[in-house]
């Protein structure tokens, strides 16, 4: 019997006035009855371009050059639109990346839901609406009589996403291609829809093709693994072949450059430069210039499909039958770990921090009510260490980061700077401080002003602070910073938009170094990037904080990257830390239910045994209304009845480690 | 919403005061009530007794906005700004320069107005609708190419040259209607066609480029992609899908001109003798009669902030994401 | 010749001087010169390009203005005329002067209405008369007509052909040397600009001005109006006003909404409130209604103030500038609102946060980060309201609140043509003459505006 869908040769190319980018270059896979295949690459390299050619909804400026997608047999690409039509959304279903604008906001629910049901399998009235509350309680989602006349803008991110596999699966479709689904989800609630996808298919027997930039989700969830790399596909195989052995440099690479904590002190494997642009002709192998491995071969001659057992993979090493071995990363940093131990002097100190944002309504617009993002936050940050500061979102932790920086009119609390208040420091006299406390925002492409040319921007700060005299003295800062942060000099002078992200992150990062600062607040600065450009900055963070004595605020959901870099981890929950300690303390041996379900929830590119999802209950509540007592005990898979009544006190379990919870008194 | 509403109400009190201080501070910065006295009695030959007549007559023998003789709330009470502006807000329009009552006047000529306006007001939106419609759903096709060419060559045309030309090809020289005039009734039916015609052709250019774009916009979202994924036929995706988003801001943002309509339109009204309230206020300003044109001033705005708060409540109707608090 | 400089002159000169800063500022900038190249390489785009700069070109040479010295001087003294000319009018000086009686259709060589003439034998007869100029050289009773105008168009056509050659060689020449692009690449439409396009629209403009240029010395080419001024030149005359109404009012309003947008989407709280109470203010004022009372008013001044202005081209000037203060004024609510809610979300950006953090003042946040990221709404807002100013103009003078009646202008072209349409016969070229030009202005700005918006606007494609 054949595959049940069969690609062969796949080429997809977008065409404008200026050029034509092969997004898509001869890509063949095949995926099996009820089987999962992950597609896995880095953004740009084309996995949902190829996602959407299957189905061919392609935006118009792209078109197919050439190729065959073959299901159950039959070649799509020579069908004629109306059977397509017949196929989509009954044969083959796809859900994508962003719940929150994949859904029409103004049809409800249970029409989005029904549609693809009428339309395929002409039903209505009752029995429509049967199969639709059907859905919706298959998906798992509570109370489906209420969703079905709910607008999207009412759910949640998760829930979002779970009508949308709804839709997908209206029709019991026999290949579920899912673009990216969890990717713009929480962790717990990632958790929860990988575990639905998961259930859904068992039941169903479906044929699932992921695609994912994750290896974390990719060891959870796939079969087969399928890594895409600048259009082609570079290597395929058995989940447990791939993970044992990944045979590809790039492969190898990408397991290597993910944060670990066993990686702790030395520098991560980074792959240097970043992904080519795909509008010019290549010669040779597409990885050449970032691999370690590459010889003369590599740049001129391109490597062939070289077929493994369950696989294959496209490079000369593999060709040539002589594997490398996967070895330790080349470089260690000689800076190893300089920071000071424990009881260094406190540099910044914010006790009680409360941020409210007031609600206002009525006629009078009376203040009703307030949003609590943050309510009373106290932390200690130590001179030349890293504290993460880790939740999901909409926890606040953002907004601690803002509202230590003064940034955010704070409501009360208090944030002491080398012992000078902050709080009260009128505008003039807190301006020479703002040297010492400075920031890195998470999106790298709205964190630079698109018209000003480099030098602009790192100097911006400079001549606010009066950091360097004179032009000249400015100048030759520049430069220096430049090279510090690993760019050319000849950078100053062109604008972000000719940088990559990991580039433009970079420069972000020598601006803020600009002013000599003591503390910088990092919010989430590498959640925008590949993982590959994550260990690059990473690097990069650790070389300067040994250098220059920094503190880091790291804020993250990114709980490999805390293991990595992080001396302590506070953990945030609707506005308050429910957990702090030490690394090590924290994440071996979480106290706090909150932080063992969020650990429990990070997928592991390693399958530990005896591991346990601890599956959460529902979304985190609004911080308009949370609830009483402690704000988790709703979710809490341990909650007592003391949990609804009072805010639990603090917990102490030594080495400064503390938690808030009943469970321990 | 009520309290909403409401407040957007009491929003409009010190809007409609700041619209009536500066039309008087834009009246009397430069002009005077005797120089107005005797603009309307005729410049030559005018005795002191005679402009005091007049201004007494027409209520501007007092201060403008500041009375300092008199005593305790008469200080504002007591001047022409309250006693001119004041009654307004009860729609107490006075009477103009000429004698006539404006509130009278403006009652009898809202009628043909409207009969004129809301005609090319639905017909326009529905002609530019479909014709949008039409362009998207050929998207990126020399239909599409040719339609917008010709929207842009015909909003490129003065709206003038519309109605001179429309008068001239049907009225000159096929004769198929009247040229201008009206009348009451039913008969009203042969002098507003032409109109009306004009009136919806000379708005095709800009509505449907306009209205295109935004069904363009809808058409590059996620949710049509999703719509799409369904197996939906393209012409279900662009009515379910489409057209119910695009008609968000289409029908919003023409919900602000429904009140406004009232007020008839200048051009059209004047060219063709329909005695409406456009061609009402083009008489006044070339009259330059004070009263009429503070009163339609004062209208206009009136409709205008209703406008604004029709378009929140129709927002609310037709966007399930927005409640008003 | 003594040089005069009209206040909307200088305001003209100084826009040439911003468009030039601009120009100079934007070539070394990526993020502006990148648009612009996109702008460059749309056929239409180029094309009505060309036609705003003859447009244009013919504008500015209305806005040099002079008194000749009289012709009969004392020695010693020079004095001079008081009647003010422009270079423009030199140069037609023909089409200035030559006045006929009454109306007269294109090209005729007598007047349109019969009258009653006293013939040389002193017998009076119904006749349509000769005209004075129209066709002067062909005698009393115009005999070789057709020869004539044909022989005068091909002169034309002549000389535009030949004027056309020489610079296209010239063009390919230096394309050619300094692009390395053949004259085959030029045709085929492989340079990055649209050459094609533009050498056509070139053509057909050079035909039209070189024809023009050998008829209209020797016939009225779009006849005379009621009092026998030659049409032609009330339409070219009638350019700067449109011109002028089109750029100056958006260059004065410019300013208010510029800094009250910004501030109010930068500041929010109290400002906002008050610069929103502001705008939502003018603009529930009807905008006729505004528009109308204002220029009331400002004829009530100037008739106090008469005696001001030396002459009726000053005082129409005055008038002008103050007709565009006013419709800027009525008019900077719509960029304002635009500008305040870009003002808003550009706050947010990351890029405003991070200068925040280096304690950079309020007012350098807003003119280094904020206002250089809503210029391209600013620029787009520009091109697509000066089509609608130069329609409103015709809109205002029907009112009878436009420029001064005794300025040229299309719209007061348009206001006096109109009742003519009820004569019989019909006397239909002096609307025609408004038409055209107005419709090749506003469909060239409209055209050039549509690449604008989509080379700038970051949501297009």
């Amino acid at each position: 019997m054949s595959a049940l869908l069969e690609v062969q040769d796949l080429r997809v190319w977008f065409e404008n006035r200026e050029r034509q980018t092969r997004a898509v270059d001869a890509v063949s896979f095949s995926i099996e009855r009820g089987e999962t295949f992950a597609l896995l690459g880095e953004s740009g390299c084309g996995k949902s371009v190829t996602a959407l050619s299957l189905l061919r909804l392609l935006p118009p400026a792209a078109r197919i050059v050439s190729g065959s997608v073959k299901f159950k047999g039959e070649d799509l690409l020579a069908l004629p639109e109306i059977a397509m039509r017949g196929l989509r959304g009954s044969s083959i279903a796809m859900i994508f990346q962003e719940p929150m604008t994949s859904l029409n906001p103004v049809l409800s629910v249970g029409t989005q839901i029904g549609e693809p049901v009428a339309q395929h399998r002409h039903l209505s009235g009752k029995q429509l609406k049967r199969r639709v509350l059907d859905l919706l309680d298959a998906v798992g989602i509570p109370d489906p009589m209420r969703v079905m006349d709910a607008y999207p803008h009412q759910l949640s991110g998760g829930m979002k996403q779970r009508v949308m596999i709804a839709i997908a699966l209206a029709c019991e479709p026999a290949l579920l291609i899912a673009d990216e689904p969890t990717t713009a989800l929480d962790v717990t609630i990632q958790a929860q829809v990988l575990e639905l996808l998961r259930e859904l298919q068992r039941k169903n027997g479906m044929a699932l093709l992921f695609i994912t930039h994750d290896l974390g989700v990719v060891a959870e969830m796939a079969h087969r693994v399928g890594v895409m790399y600048a259009g082609e596909i570079v290597e395929m195989a058995a989940r447990e072949t791939f993970f044992q052995t990944p045979r590809h440099p790039y492969s190898q690479k990408l397991f290597d450059s993910v944060p670990r904590l066993d990686k702790r002190g030395q520098a991560l494997a980074m792959i240097p430069g970043s992904v080519p642009r795909l509008d010019s002709a290549f010669t040779g192998c597409r990885f050449a210039s970032r691999c370690e491995f590459a010889w003369q071969r590599c740049r001129v001659e391109t490597p062939r499909w070289t077929v493994l057992e369950n696989g294959g993979a496209r490079c000369h090493l593999v060709e040539q039958g002589s594997s490398v071995e996967p070895q330790a990363p080349v470089l260690t940093l000689e800076t190893r770990h300089q920071a000071p131990e424990n009881g260094a002097a406190t540099l910044l100190e914010v006790s009680e921090l409360t941020v409210h944002f007031p609600i206002r309504k009525g006629f009078l617009q009376r203040v009703v009510g307030a949003v609590k993002a943050v309510d009373g936050v106290s932390l200690n940050i130590p001179a030349g260490r890293t504290v993460a500061l880790v939740g999901e979102s909409g926890c606040g932790k953002t907004t601690v980061g803002k509202g230590l920086l003064q940034l955010l009119p704070l409501t009360s609390g208090s944030v002491r700077f080398a012992g000078q208040e902050l709080t009260t420091l009128p505008k003039s006299q807190l301006r020479p401080l703002r040297g010492a406390l400075q920031i890195v925002f998470q999106d790298p492409f709205a964190s630079l002003d698109p018209r000003m040319v480099v030098a602009d921007i790192l100097e911006e700060g400079m001549r606010a602070l009066d950091v360097g005299k004179s032009p000249l003295e400015r100048a030759r800062r520049i430069d220096q910073l430049l090279d510090e942060v690993g760019l050319a000099p000849e950078s100053k002078y062109r604008y972000p938009h000719e940088f990559s992200g990991g580039q433009r992150q970079r420069i972000a990062i020598a601006r803020a170094l600009a002013v000599n600062p003591k503390l910088i607040v990092c919010d989430e600065p590498t959640s925008a990037l590949d993982v590959s450009v994550q260990a690059q900055i990473l690097n990069l963070l650790r070389g300067l904080q040994a250098t220059h004595q920094l503190s880091y605020l790291f804020i993250t959901h990114n709980i490999s990257v805390v293991e990595y870099l992080a001396h302590e981890v506070a953990v945030m929950y609707l506005g308050r830390i429910v957990e702090y300690g030490p690394v090590e303390a924290v994440l071996s041996a979480p106290k706090h239910p909150y932080t063992q379900a969020l650990l429990s929830a990070v997928p592991l590119i390693e399958k530990e045994t005896g591991r346990e999802v601890i599956r959460l209950q529902g979304e985190l509540p609004s911080p308009a209304q949370p609830p009483n007592g402690c704000h988790f005990h709703p979710r809490c898979p341990h909650a007592m009845p003391v949990c609804a009544q009072r805010y639990p006190g603090e917990s102490a379990f030594g080495a400064g480690h503390v938690a808030r919870c009943f469970l321990y008194g | 919403m009520i309290a909403y509403l409401l407040r957007r109400m009491l929003y409009a009190i010190p809007i409609l005061l700041g619209v009536n201080v500066f039309i008087f501070i834009l009246f009397f910065a430069v002009n005077s009530p005797d120089n107005m006295a005797r603009i309307q009695l005729g410049m030559k030959h005018v005795t002191p007794d005679a402009v005091a007549k007049w201004k007494h007559e027409h209520g501007y023998d007092r201060p403008l906005f500041f009375n300092g003789p008199a005593p305790g709330a008469g200080k504002f009470t007591e001047t022409v700004f309250f006693h001119k502006a004041v009654p307004m807000f009860a729609f107490q329009f006075g009477a103009a320069d000429d004698g006539r009552d404006i509130g009278q006047d403006i009652k009898t000529r809202m009628w043909p107005s409207l009969v004129l306006a809301v005609p090319v007001f639905l017909i326009g939106l529905l002609v530019n609708i479909t014709f949008a419609l039409i362009l998207a759903f050929f998207r990126a096709t020399y239909i599409d190419f040719g339609g917008v060419v010709l929207c842009v060559a015909m909003m490129s045309i003065s709206g003038m040259f519309y109605i001179i030309g429309g008068q001239f090809l049907v009225s000159k020289l096929l004769h198929l209607v009247p040229i201008s005039g009206y009348q009451g009734g039913w008969d009203a039916f042969k002098f507003l066609v032409l109109p009306v015609a004009i009136g919806v052709i000379g708005g095709v250019g800009s509505g449907t480029r306009w209205y295109r774009t935004i069904f363009l916009e809808e058409i590059g979202k996620d949710y049509v992609r999703t719509a799409r994924a369904k197996g939906l036929a393209e012409r279900v995706v662009l009515f379910r899908h489409v057209l119910r988003n695009a008609l968000i801001p289409i029908l919003t943002g023409a919900v602000v001109v429904i009140p406004t309509l009232f007020m008839g339109s200048l051009i059209a009204e004047s060219f063709f003798g329909i005695p409406g309230l456009g061609s009402y206020t083009i008489d006044a300003i070339r009259s330059q009669d004070f009263a009429i044109v503070h009163a339609m001033v004062f209208l206009g705005s009136a409709l205008y902030i209703l406008g604004l708060l029709l378009t929140d409540v129709a927002y609310t109707l037709v966007d399930p994401r927005i409640r008003l608090a | 010749m003594k040089l005069v400089f009209l206040q909307t002159d200088i305001l003209i000169y100084c826009l040439l001087l911003v468009i030039g800063l601009y120009i100079w500022r934007a070539r070394g900038k990526a993020h502006l010169a990148a648009p612009w190249r996109k702008v460059a390489r749309r056929p239409a785009a180029m094309a009505s390009a060309m036609v705003l700069l003859a447009f244009v070109i013919v504008g500015l040479l209305d806005s040099v203005h002079f008194r000749e010295p009289l012709s009969n001087q004392k020695p010693g003294v020079t004095e001079y005329s008081l009647e003010i000319v422009s270079l423009l009018d030199k140069l037609l000086t023909p089409l200035r002067k030559h006045n006929e009686k009454t109306y007269s259709a294109p090209l005729a060589t007598r007047l349109f209405a019969m009258e009653t003439i006293e013939q040389p034998d002193g017998r009076i007869a119904r006749a349509y008369p000769r005209l004075q100029y129209g066709g002067a050289e062909l005698g009393a009773t115009p005999k070789g007509y057709a020869r004539d105008i044909g022989r005068l168009t091909l002169k034309g056509t002549l000389l535009a052909l030949l004027l056309w050659l020489a610079l296209t060689t010239a063009l390919s020449t230096w394309l050619t040397q300094h692009r390395n692009l053949g004259w085959r690449a030029l045709w085929r439409g492989e340079a990055e600009l649209p050459w094609r396009a533009i050498l056509f629209t070139l053509g057909v403009l050079l035909w039209l001005v070189c024809v023009t240029w050998a008829i209209a010395p020797h016939y009225h080419l779009l006849g005379t109006d009621k009092v026998g001024q030659d049409v032609l030149y009330q339409a070219l005359k009638s350019i700067r006003t449109g011109l002028v109404i089109g750029t100056l009012t958006t260059l004065v309003m410019l300013p208010f909404a510029l800094w009250l947008g910004v501030m109010a989407g930068y500041f929010k709280g109290w400002v906002d409130d008050v610069i929103q109470y502001i705008y939502t203010t003018l603009n529930s004022i009807p905008g006729v209604l505004l528009i109308a009372a204002a220029v009331l008013m400002m004829q009530v001044y100037m008739d106090i103030h008469k005696d001001a202005y030396n002459s009726i081209t000053e005082r129409a000037d005055v008038r002008l500038l103050l007709l565009c203060l006013i419709l800027g004024v009525t008019s900077w609510t719509g960029l304002c609102r635009l500008l305040r809610g870009e003002t808003l979300k550009l706050t947010e950006m990351e890029y405003v946060q991070a200068a925040q953090a280096f304690g950079v003042s309020h007012w350098k946040i807003m003119s280094r980060h904020i206002l250089p990221n809503v210029m391209h709404i600013v620029l787009i807002t520009v091109t697509l309201d000066f089509s609608a100013l130069v329609l409103a103009e015709a809109v205002l003078a029907y009112v009878g609140v436009g420029v001064d009646p005794t300025m040229n202008s299309w719209g007061n072209m348009i206001n006096s043509a109109r009742l003519e349409l009820a004569r019989e016969p019909l006397v239909w070229w002096p609307l025609a003459a408004a038409f055209v030009f107005m419709f090749a202005l506003v469909l060239a700005a409209n055209l050039f505006a549509d690449a604008v918006r989509d080379a700038f606007d970051p949501r297009a494609e």
